[in-house]
């Protein structure tokens, strides 16, 4: 047994080997290889269009891969049974941009829609655990009955974790959970991924553009260019990378004021 | 790995202790909640009551907040119930879970006499409220018409030449094809049954006039409600979802004048070319059917049809095609305003699009009809 719990630590729980996307012509992803940890924040990064979301719809399996294999929780996504793919669905959560929040279901039935599907369990308990979603990722009880279009963008993103999170997932991916929030907001949301991470422990992958989020959030920095994994690494490990993207990136005017 | 979850009740003098073991994850949570379920049970009135979880292997919220229920309803008076032996692991679970106030849901899907009576009340006082959208946008239609009659350059061209390809030009194969077949089927069942009274003939005159004057232009009009009224208002919709009618206003646009206008023409412009069409179409299937199953020569079915139609039968149908047109296009666009935040909304507002946009169409054509038979048409 602790063995096996030391083989877990140290296996990544995402396994991504050669992986290449094609849209047409044009190659997205290009032979690229990533792990990711146990229990770690992973930012990833790259430029606009670079292939981020693609990477990331690609392990979540949306898009269609042309070569590779990725491995999520040790079950290869390819050669894996039906059930074997519900059960490692089942362990992981997504917050999409937009947050993709069901329009015609209140909030409390978008948190509890997962939680119907997978688990049979009582309709008190499944309010209860509503109630205590919704505290965990800081909104008051009075949302539940309300509808997506009545939330503002900053709860439209906490609920649509919330309903990430209903299952208690090992995995969540994060597409940019701090797009279109003010920097307050943004702040707070990031302490929010921090504290779920060591409180749940959760091991999240994060798609991000806000600086501030990879220092403050982020244990691991993975960056994406020309299709390929071009450097991953701590924050410091970053800073002193001599890639001309990462230098602009990390030694521009912003990274500068976010470094104080 | 996974260890089934156990809670046990450990005598220890007059203290209440419980022992949770296992996993309490939400894959055990009936199993978990039974448990708890009974441990509340647990009365008397002991010193001090502890909740034992240092045994357990696996949490999570769910868990976590079955054995903070427990806590809570264990706790009662001045005896607070404890939680012992918590790992570090899962202390900031449990705390994050204490904070949870548990408010009770109000649950609101309950079915009672007075509220269906009121869903009733509600629905028939909705009905003034739609026509009167209608009128509303009936005027707003004419209003933004005149504007642009008065400043033509405002007019919007392009969309409406878009939205004409859209309606009449893409159109044009099904609406034929249908009416074709309308024709033929009309033309045949005319014969079958007319022939037992060596009326053949007589199929030219029924087939001439209940084309030219309804079924034409009916059948095009509701064929346009439902292939371009669901389509406007799910655009409409889709657009006012997406605050894309917002951001229109605030620049200045009038959406009545950019989106419904050119809509409403083109359909205007569109439905009288799709029925003369539709009706030529049927005509041509109704003379083929005659010709091939009736035995009624082309030259012998445009003899008749001259002598059984005039004029008259024909502007009857045709002037009625732009009276529907508006009608559908009303309908549709105020459907497609009225959208809500849901894809649930958009759904029932084009259902609605169609469903009202046929009723009034047909509707309308009861109301020519007596005009037209009091003028003597």
């Amino acid at each position: 047994m602790a063995r096996e719990a030391q083989s877990e630590i140290q296996d990544p729980i995402i396994r991504v080997r050669d992986i290449t996307v094609q849209f047409g012509a044009t190659r997205v992803l290009d032979g690229l290889n990533l792990d990711v940890k146990r229990g770690e924040i992973l930012g990833f990064v790259g430029p606009s269009g670079a292939g981020k979301s693609v990477l990331t719809r690609t392990i979540i399996g949306l898009v269609p891969k042309v070569a590779g294999s990725i491995e999520v929780f040790g079950v290869d996504l390819d050669s894996s049974s039906t059930s074997q793919r519900r059960n490692v669905e089942r362990r992981w959560g997504v917050l999409f941009q937009q947050g993709a929040l069901f329009s015609s279901l209140t909030v409390r039935q978008n948190i509890q829609f997962p939680m119907r599907e997978y688990l049979r369990v009582s309709q008190r308990l499944m309010n209860e655990i509503t109630m205590a979603k919704l505290t965990m990722v800081g909104l008051k009880p009075e949302v539940a009955e309300r509808f997506p279009s009545e939330l503002s963008g900053g709860m439209i993103k906490r609920v649509a974790l919330a309903r990430a999170l209903s299952l208690d997932p090992d995995l969540v991916f994060l597409d940019e959970p701090t797009s279109g929030l003010d920097p307050i907001g943004a702040g707070d949301f990031d302490e929010l991924v921090r504290t779920l991470q060591r409180t749940l422990g959760l091991t999240v992958f994060m798609v991000t553009h806000d600086l501030d989020s990879l220092y403050t959030a982020c244990d691991r920095i993975a960056v994406l260019g020309n299709g390929k994994i071009i450097a991953a690494g701590s924050i410091a490990d970053m800073q002193a990378s001599q890639h001309p993207w990462l230098r602009q990136y990390f030694h521009g005017k912003r990274a500068r004021a976010v470094m104080g | 790995m996974s260890s089934d979850p156990k809670l046990e009740r450990i005598a220890k003098g007059n203290a209440l202790a419980l022992c949770a073991t296992g996993t309490w994850t939400a894959s055990f949570a009936p199993v978990l909640e039974r448990m708890v379920a009974d441990a509340e049970k647990l009365a008397g009135s002991p010193q001090s009551i502890f909740i034992d979880v240092s045994e357990v292997a696996k949490l999570d919220t769910f868990g976590a907040w079955l054995i903070e229920r427990l806590r809570r309803s264990l706790t009662q008076g001045a005896v607070e119930a404890q939680i012992a032996g918590l790992s570090a692991n899962y202390s900031s679970l449990v705390d994050e879970v204490r904070r949870v106030r548990a408010s009770p849901v109000t649950d609101s899907g309950t079915i009672t006499i007075t509220g269906m009576l009121e869903q009733i009340g509600r629905t028939v006082a909705g009905l003034a409220g739609t026509v009167a959208g209608l009128v509303d946008m009936l005027g707003a239609v004419l209003a933004a018409g005149f504007r642009t009659l008065i400043h033509p350059r405002s007019f919007r061209l392009t969309s409406t030449v878009h939205h004409m390809e859209q309606v009449c030009w893409r159109a044009v194969p099904i609406v034929v094809l249908i009416t074709f077949l309308i024709g033929c089927i009309i033309a045949q069942q005319g014969i079958f049954h007319f022939r037992r009274f060596g009326a053949d003939i007589f199929v030219v005159d029924m087939l001439g006039v209940l084309v030219l004057r309804e079924i034409g232009v009916l059948l095009v009009a509701i064929m346009v409600a439902g292939r371009s009224g669901s389509a406007y208002t799910a655009e409409l919709g889709s657009m006012k979802m997406r605050e894309e009618i917002d951001a229109l206003r605030t620049m200045g646009f009038d959406p009545i004048e950019v989106l419904v206008l050119p809509r409403m023409l083109a359909l205007v412009l569109a439905l009288p070319i799709l029925a003369f069409l539709g009706a030529m179409a049927a005509l041509y299937g109704g003379g083929l059917v005659a010709w091939l199953y009736g035995g009624v020569d082309p030259e012998a079915f445009l003899l008749r049809l001259r002598d059984a139609i005039s004029i008259d039968h024909f502007i009857v149908g045709i002037v009625k095609a732009p009276v529907m047109a508006a009608v559908i296009g009303i309908v549709a666009c105020v459907e497609g305003l009225a959208v809500q935040g849901s894809a649930e909304s958009l759904g029932q507002h084009t259902t609605a699009s169609v469903v009202k946009g046929i009723f009034f169409v047909i509707v309308m054509d009861g109301v020519f009809a007596v005009f037209f038979a009091s003028i003597g048409m």
